[in-house]
């Protein structure tokens, strides 16, 4: 077993997380997935579902609401601004970044 | 294992109420939740944080704590007393909270053995997801990596302890930073006869010492000596697959891009590379340095300060 090589499945921009595995990796319901897609933190086409399909940035997205609502106990509007301040900050410092002005590391 | 003293941590005293216990924790909570915290250590500190919450927040765990009594300090070495947890009967609670399961020894050995109790039936295990980082050149060759991480799992008594899991891991060519790997099956073990949870791994490269990473593609910063720059040269410059022998244009100046077209991180279509050109001066350290410099002072008509006015 201990040299076994595991090959996974690569979760890159396209979708491909169904709505329940989006929901199972975030320990969440999917009408909670519903309520991301209603406030315009996940973006999706069309009212089922079963037709949604996710990609990787989905999920660390979705990952990063389920964690900040139940530390702040949130409601979805307010996590909405918070996840849009937020990549706002990693987008600047990014920018920082690829100017070779991070102080930070 | 170290005793922890959760009213500490929260920095609230004994006898705080329900409520001043949620604006404690609320207060850190804001401080060191690492998705809005930049401040070092603020991963660990927030655990802790949310470990001693997860207890004071549940009357019947804080009930059960306060139990332990006020002999204990901070650190101090702990073994549950035999009696812990008689009389008390611990329901599910929070459990099943996103953050929950990598809290510590401590807190496993006082309500570990409790946290599963509701999980008996046929469940599917639960989905883990960790962090990874791998060096660029993974992108490009591909690689098997080993990566070893700590999941929380049940001991033969039933309590939760954390284990170590060694995997073995086939990093694909072309494999971009933020994308996932997700390993069927390699989550929680399901109960009852049913699947195990997946893992996810989120896939970050190193800082690299030459390559910045947009995406697919890349950046160089490449260093020109002035002539270079003003009469186009042939200068050869490093990627990720070897040396490569770039044509710059003359008349370049410090901020130009020149693109390597696919010669990004590999795929369908591979991105590219930008090679940003810095016009380095040579040094003035010797007569003849000087000279020259003061040739072209005088025989140059160059006011680079002309688009100010001045």
């Amino acid at each position: 077993m201990e040299y076994e090589i595991l090959t996974g499945n690569i979760i890159g921009d396209e979708g491909v997380l169904t709505t329940e595995e989006l929901a199972r990796a975030c320990r969440a319901e999917v009408s909670w997935i519903a309520e991301l897609i209603d406030v315009g933190i996940l973006a999706q086409e069309g009212e089922d579902p079963s037709r949604w399909r996710f990609c990787a940035g989905d999920l660390t997205c979705a990952r990063r609401a389920a964690r900040l609502q139940q530390a702040f106990a949130v409601n979805t509007d307010a996590l909405a601004v918070m996840l849009d301040l937020l990549s706002e900050i990693e987008r600047l410092r990014d920018r920082l970044k690829r100017a070779g002005l991070d102080s930070e590391e | 294992m170290e005793y922890k003293d959760y009213y500490k941590i929260l920095g609230v005293e004994r006898t705080a109420t329900a409520d001043d216990i949620k604006k404690a924790y609320r207060k850190l909570a804001r401080t060191y939740h690492p998705d809005v915290s930049k401040e070092a250590g603020a991963e660990a500190r927030f655990k802790e944080i949310g470990e001693a919450y997860e207890v004071l927040q549940d009357p019947q765990k804080r009930a059960a704590y306060d139990q332990l009594g006020t002999r204990w300090q901070a650190g101090q070495d702990f073994t549950p007393p035999p009696d812990w947890g008689t009389g008390f009967e611990f329901t599910q609670g929070r459990a099943s909270r996103e953050a929950t399961p990598d809290f510590s020894d401590f807190f496993s050995s006082l309500f570990g053995n409790f946290a599963r109790q509701a999980d008996a039936s046929r469940a599917r295990g639960e989905d883990h997801h960790a962090k990874i980082l791998i060096p660029l050149e993974d992108a490009f060759h591909g690689a098997t990596r080993t990566i070893t991480l700590r999941a929380p799992q049940l001991d033969a008594q039933g309590r939760v302890v954390l284990r170590e899991h060694t995997l073995n891991i086939r990093i694909p060519k072309g494999i971009r930073d933020g994308q996932l790997i997700r390993l069927a099956g390699q989550g929680t073990p399901g109960t009852g006869g049913a699947p195990g949870g997946d893992l996810y791994l989120e896939i970050h490269f190193d800082r690299h010492a030459l390559y910045r990473v947009e995406g697919h593609d890349l950046s160089l910063t490449l260093p020109l000596a002035p002539w270079e720059a003003a009469l186009g040269a042939t200068v050869k410059a490093p990627t990720p697959t070897g040396v490569v022998e770039v044509k710059v244009p003359a008349g370049s100046q410090s901020g130009r891009k020149l693109r390597l077209k696919g010669r990004g991180i590999p795929g369908e279509p591979p991105g590219d590379l930008y090679l940003v050109l810095d016009v380095v001066l040579p040094k003035a350290d010797t007569a003849r340095a000087q000279e020259l410099y003061r040739t072209m002072a005088q025989e140059l008509s160059f006011n680079p300060r002309r688009a100010l006015g001045v």
